[in-house]
């Protein structure tokens, strides 16, 4: 039996690779616990609500995971994966709100004297749906939208197709660095103002909403498919891991590593810099599109607000504070940040009243979260992960 | 200034003449009962007849009592329509005398009185209770009639401002009974302003009221190539057209174009234009419309519509069937229509018309438009005329166009120069430079709190402004850029962090809500070329700023010791170092001048929008861009990036006026690909120092 | 024979300084060539053309007697097609051991996903450790290449080249900053590689290039001023002018 397990790649993969083992063990512990404290199968001690944030927040260690292969590993900067993330988002929340409101509108045809035509179906349907907007046609681009898999897999394909054309264009052209920072900035607000537009055909400012309810599943309540989700979420999270961590221990990691620290001696080994550059982009724009595909009908609305630039940058600081180039940091960063943020800015944390004025941490925690990441960046340029591989070696040593 | 230095005979003789005009009303008052007695006699007798209506008048009734004054003429209808204007007018409950009234001491009971006038002279009449007498207050309808019979009176009046507002009048709402006054306060009148507003009113006149053809044709082709809102809302009427269908076309009216429904549009000029492919006008008529045309017409059998057939259908069910179909077999539309058809076919409900038989029926009919205008020589003249202003607006729109672009470059200009600086000559990326441009507005807003005087707060506030950033930047390349370096991916992710803590810092300090930064008054007019033209005076303002900025840079950067030391160190800091400059204390002054100046460009940028903590973070992608495209590096680039962009978005803009968003997503799509064909920007530096 | 690169009457200017003027230039194959010349002459530029960095306004470069220009090519390509160069200072990935910086060298395909799924086969690591001995590194395998002395790091620079198996080696400056010792070590090695390819160093120092013992071309404001054996150039009354007389 032990010689089987250390045939497979998996099991190699994993035995090699300790802190993996560790980080799966833990997980699976969250995992575990999560749901014997749930609502859903246990004993309630976890509220729904936060059985979600905590799904929430595994997307976002997800989605961190596919920012440190491509800045921490490979080196490019990018300030447009929550604009994938939120892609991803829209794609399963098309699907979502369109099938759950054909439902809905069927039921409510129930009591006319004449059974529905389709036209009528969709007519009602993009009212429905498009009211908001001032709109009743269904535009094309929700042509498949009644179709489960084929939205799934557009969850993919869409964000993919976009990272693959945009990093074509830029890494062709040898744009660098800052450069391509800024440029991939340039395109997330693009693609953000695109979306706010009424005529975008994705409801403009509104975004989709209601994407808690899974269609066909109505009788299922929250606290259940919280659970599911989260659990879900934790799955997606371990695969991830596993993939990024095989990635980054293949020839292609020495490689993207390589890229990040000399990107003309790659070129000059006779490798094909753009190539991989474009590989790796494709690769985390997907991951960070199924993170959002996750994260969304957790969150329950979806809108271009949510891929500003700036969404993006804080993804980027939550890597830095986890620390770069260590897969386990940019989950680290992830989970520590984002709870952080929602513990304080969710109005739980208790003011400090200092006599003159009283610090109200929903105002204040932005500037501190501001301030510490200049530190962070000046002092510990390894971030958290930084300081525990210190003191690991330390141990060892 | 003393009277006699603006002497002139033109003065003079109005002098004379308004001195001759009170010697005369001094007469009418002091010696009333010599010789108009008898015209007067004749003007009591005219109120007398119509008390009742003037009393108690309504736009509806008055019009006979107006006419009468106005045939009546002299001064006396003049000064007597002008108080009833003016709701100066009472009349005594007895008698129905028309008086005017002021307030007169009370009674030593405590009762009011009044003092009472003659309505026309002005004679005094005596003191009578308060209530013996009624105010007369004619409503807007009656007043603005009035002064429509004001007008012959006015437009002979000595004072020129008279003569005006009457003109405004008149060009407002001319009437026929104006035209000949009009005509002959022409050939009266000496302003010649005044005169040049009253051809124009003819003109109009003529257009609204004229009977000869070939007068208003005349009228007509004399606006030729005036640009003013009033002559083109004048002409407009002239073209006005009534759509109608029939079979074939008819003759003895004045067509004004054949419209194909869905294929055609309708145009300013009333004729008919085809449409274009992108960001044309949509089709005048749709054949679901024109259909609708002729059945109203009678040319059509009604078209039965989805809701129509359905609710026949609904009504004709019976226990869960409609004549041979089951209800429940009815979900598509091949179904009900055949159900329905079984309906027609038993004669219970009308024939259904087909989409393709309903598109052959409006084929077959003749859709047009005629002038309500029957003279073809009358809308010929207003097409010509109509068309020509129409280029030439169209000429002006495209200046406007190329001036709005041209403000806007000057705003992404301003918003850019400071991280021309310290990006594009100093590499160091700075996130927080909209930040920076925000202190510099909420400083110009918090000295305008402090300073009173809007000139002079914002004279104070833009020093300040540069002062506080320059401030500002030092400080932060102190503390943070200083050890950063080496390392700019980095120095982007630490200058985020302060731009996150600067901007909430600002929510807390002012709130969410914006705070207005307010212009000196003369910057809020515009300067107007002409009806179509005008620029505020805020955008020349900024615009020079612009100028004046770049002027500046250029300056610093070329002429200047420290300009060369910046760009030593720049190029190589140990070469510079080793030469006695001091690379620290460059990098600091240089790093707090590129950011003062966004200071300065955030107080311009508060003037013309409002003053939010978000200010800056709506300016910086566009910064950076403006930067890159342009190339970095160069001032002269960031120029040409500023005009790229600018003109770019407003042209975007031009196609699709009503979405500024989709302008913003598509001029940043094109940047993303210019950057692909000069990955270097409009103005490239070439050579082995920039590989490195 | 047809040489195994002919350069071929190129010419580059930056911002109107002319870096390579009119340029002409052969190399047969197993030869081993240095070229000398003052700072400015246009060593490196030429090198940039060659590897494909930079593009020549004229000119044409010729590859292995075929109708190959390496003008059309990306600089992986030219890599690919058998030239190696090694920089000015020593580039190699500091964050990884001297192992996986041979590792990457290895003539392998070079696509993404051939790369993702590669797995370590004997061959390849009788071959990495063939190189390393043939570095002196063999000790160092699992070193960071960070770590590892300024001399070694030239060393490990050089092996990545020959794991490349190039057929034309580009070799900048090797001898810079290395103690004497170690030059020596150096020119050996050199010397070797140059018996089963061409290898074209370009260095300043004359002691080391007389004791590679080849031909030397002299460039001089981005043309050939003389070319021949050292003593031959070092005669040349026009190279002693500009570059050894100073």
């Amino acid at each position: 039996m032990p010689e089987l397990l250390q045939r497979t790649v998996l099991t190699r993969h994993l035995l090699r690779n300790p802190s993996l083992m560790i980080f799966l063990g833990a997980l699976a512990c969250v995992c575990l616990a999560v749901t014997i404290l749930g609502e859903g199968f246990g004993i309630g001690l976890i509220s729904t609500s936060f059985i979600k944030t905590l799904g929430k927040t595994l997307c976002l260690c997800m989605i961190a995971i596919a920012m440190d292969l491509v800045w921490g590993f490979c080196g490019i900067l990018s300030l447009g994966h929550f604009a994938f993330f939120a892609l991803g988002g829209y794609m399963i929340g098309m699907w979502m709100m369109f099938a759950r409101t054909r439902m809905i509108v069927i039921e409510a045809a129930q009591n006319n004297v004449l059974p529905p035509t389709p036209v009528e179906i969709s007519e009602a349907v993009g009212t429905q749906i498009f009211g908001v907007v001032g709109g009743a046609e269904i535009p094309a681009i929700w042509a498949f939208a009644d179709l489960f898999w084929v939205q799934l897999s557009f969850i993919a394909l869409v964000p993919g197709l976009l990272a693959y054309v945009f990093g074509w264009l830029a890494f062709r052209s040898r744009v660098n660095g800052v450069y391509l920072s800024i440029l991939t900035q340039a395109m997330t607000l693009a693609l953000s103002l695109y979306l706010l537009q009424n005529d975008s055909g994705l409801r403009g400012n509104n975004g989709l909403s209601g994407l808690q309810n899974i269609p066909g599943l109505d009788h299922v309540p929250q606290s259940i498919l919280s659970i599911i989700f989260f659990l879900a979420s934790g799955l997606a999270l371990a695969v991830t891991y596993i993939m990024a961590s095989a990635v980054v221990g293949s020839k292609l990691g020495n490689i993207i590593r390589g890229i990040r620290d000399d990107e003309a001696r790659v070129r000059f080994l006779g490798y094909n810099v753009e190539s991989y550059k474009l590989f790796i982009f494709v690769l985390t724009a997907v991951i960070a599109a199924i993170a959002g595909a996750l994260y969304y009908p957790q969150a329950g609305i979806i809108n271009p607000t949510e891929l500003a630039p700036i969404a993006s940058i804080y993804l980027a600081v939550w890597v830095a504070i986890g620390g770069r180039g260590r897969i386990y940091g940019a989950v680290i960063g992830a989970a520590f940040v984002s709870l952080l943020s929602s513990y304080f800015t969710g109005g739980q944390a208790p003011d400090i009243p200092l006599g003159f004025a009283t610090i109200i941490w929903t105002d204040w925690w932005l500037v501190l979260l501001g301030l510490s990441f200049v530190v962070v960046t000046i002092y510990a340029p390894q971030g958290l992960g930084g300081l525990i591989d210190k003191l690991v070696t330390r141990e060892r040593g | 200034m003393s009277p006699g230095s603006t002497s002139s005979d033109g003065l003079h003789t109005v002098h004379r003449f308004i001195s001759a005009v009170l010697a005369a009303l001094v007469l009418l008052v002091l010696i009333p009962a010599i010789h108009p007695a008898i015209a007067k006699a004749g003007f009591e007798e005219l109120l007398q007849a119509n008390a009742g209506l003037i009393a108690k008048s309504s736009s509806k009734t008055v019009g006979p009592v107006l006419e009468q004054l106005r045939q009546h003429g002299g001064d006396e209808a003049e000064a007597f329509l002008t108080r009833w204007q003016a709701k100066e007018l009472y009349f005594i409950k007895k008698t129905g005398q028309f008086v005017l009234a002021e307030k007169a001491a009370k009674t030593a009971s405590g009762k009011k009185q009044l003092l009472i006038r003659d309505a026309v002279t002005g004679e005094e009449i005596g003191i009578v209770p308060a209530k013996s007498v009624r105010q007369i207050k004619p409503n807007s309808g009656v007043r603005s009639k009035i002064a429509a019979t004001l007008v012959p009176f006015q437009l002979g009046n000595p004072d020129p401002a008279i003569r005006e507002t009457t003109l405004k009048t008149l060009l407002r709402d001319i009437q026929p009974s104006h035209l000949a006054p009009l005509k002959a306060a022409i050939t009266r009148e000496k302003v010649p302003s005044l005169k040049s507003q009253m051809e124009k009113a003819y003109v109009f006149g003529m257009l609204a009221h004229g009977t000869d053809e070939a007068e208003v044709e005349g009228a007509i082709r004399s606006l030729a190539g005036d640009l003013s809102l009033d002559v083109r809302a004048a002409l407009t009427p002239v073209l006005a057209s009534t759509v109608s269908v029939a079979t074939k076309l008819p003759d003895g009216v004045n067509i004004a174009r054949v419209i194909i429904p869905g294929r055609t549009t309708r145009q300013g000029d009333g004729t008919a234009g085809r449409m274009s492919a992108i960001g044309g006008k949509d089709a005048e008529m749709s054949v679901m419309a024109a259909y609708d045309m002729m059945v109203a017409q009678g040319l059509a059998p009604p078209f039965v519509t989805r809701g129509m057939r359905d609710e026949a259908l609904v009504e004709a069910a019976i226990d869960g069937r409609v004549g041979s179909f089951a209800v429940a077999d009815l979900d598509n539309d091949n179904a009900r229509d055949a159900a329905y058809q079984q309906l027609v076919d038993q004669g219970r409900a009308p024939a259904l018309v087909s989409a393709l038989q309903r598109q052959q029926a409006v084929e077959g009919a003749i859709f047009f438009a005629f002038y309500d205008n029957p003279s073809p020589l009358v809308t010929g003249a207003a097409h010509d005329v109509l068309n020509e202003i129409q280029t030439r607006v169209a000429l002006y729109k495209y200046l406007d166009l190329l001036l709005d672009a041209l403000s806007l470059a000057s705003i992404y200009f301003l918003a850019a120069i400071g991280l021309a600086i310290t990006f594009g000559v100093m590499r160091v990326i700075n996130m927080a430079h909209g930040e920076f441009i925000m202190m510099g507005a909420y400083t110009g807003y918090v000295v305008q709190l402090l300073v009173p005087g809007y000139t002079l707060s914002i004279a104070i506030a833009v020093p300040a402004a540069f002062i506080v950033t320059f401030a500002a930047g030092v400080a932060m390349e102190r503390l943070v850029i200083r050890h950063l370096y080496k390392r700019p991916l980095e120095t982007l992710l630490a200058t985020f962090g302060i731009s996150i803590a600067l901007q909430q810092l600002a929510k807390n300090i002012f709130g969410t809500q914006a705070r207005p930064l307010t212009a000196p008054s003369w910057l809020d007019g515009a300067f107007a070329v002409n009806d179509v033209l005008a620029i505020s005076n805020i955008r020349i303002a900024i615009f020079c700023l612009a100028l004046m900025f770049l002027g500046l840079l250029l300056y610093v950067m070329k002429r200047t010791r420290f300009g060369l030391e910046t760009r030593t160190v720049t190029q190589n800091p140990m070469m510079a170092a080793s030469m006695g400059i001091n690379p620290d204390r460059i990098n600091m002054l240089t790093f707090g001048f590129g950011s003062g100046i966004a200071g300065i460009a955030g107080v311009a940028i508060g003037l013309y929008s409002k003053v939010t903590s978000e200010l800056g973070a709506d300016y910086i992608v566009q910064s950076f861009m403006t930067v890159v495209v342009g190339g970095v590096g160069n001032i002269w680039g960031t120029l040409a990036g500023a005009a790229m962009i600018g003109s770019l978005q407003k042209g975007i803009e031009w196609f699709n006026p009503s979405n500024t968003l989709a302008a913003q997503t598509y001029m940043i799509i094109f940047i993303i690909l210019f950057i692909q064909f000069r990955p270097r920007g409009i103005i490239a530096q070439r050579g082995r120092a920039v590989e490195t | 024979m047809a040489p195994l690169l002919h350069v071929d009457n190129i010419s580059v200017s930056f911002d109107g300084f002319k870096a390579i003027n009119a340029l002409s230039f052969d190399i047969g194959d197993a030869e081993l060539r240095a070229i000398i010349g003052p700072n400015g002459a246009g060593k490196t530029t030429f090198m940039d053309i060659v590897t494909g960095k930079t593009r020549p306004d004229s000119g044409d470069v010729r590859w292995a007697g075929t109708n190959v220009s390496l003008l059309k090519r990306s600089e992986s390509q030219i890599a690919q097609l058998g030239i190696g160069r090694k920089f000015q200072k020593p580039t190699t990935f500091e964050d990884q051991t001297v192992h996986e910086n041979l590792l990457m060298s290895l003539a392998n395909r070079r696509d993404p996903l051939a790369v993702l799924v590669y797995r370590r086969s004997q061959p390849d690591e009788d071959r990495i450790s063939g190189i390393a001995q043939q570095i002196r590194l063999s000790e160092s395998l699992d070193r960071l290449a960070g770590e590892l002395s300024h001399g070694q790091k030239q060393w490990l620079e050089i092996g990545m080249l020959l794991a490349q198996d190039p057929k034309l080696l580009l070799v900048d400056e090797p001898a810079a900053g290395m103690t004497a010792p170690e030059r020596e070590v150096t020119v050996a090695l050199l010397k070797e590689l140059a018996q089963t390819r061409s290898v074209v160093v370009v260095e300043h120092d004359m002691e080391f290039i007389r004791a590679l013992d080849c031909r030397v071309t002299v460039l001089h404001e981005g043309a050939v001023l003389a070319e021949g054996s050292m003593d031959f150039v070092t005669a040349d009354q026009r190279v002693i002018d500009v570059y050894l007389g100073r």
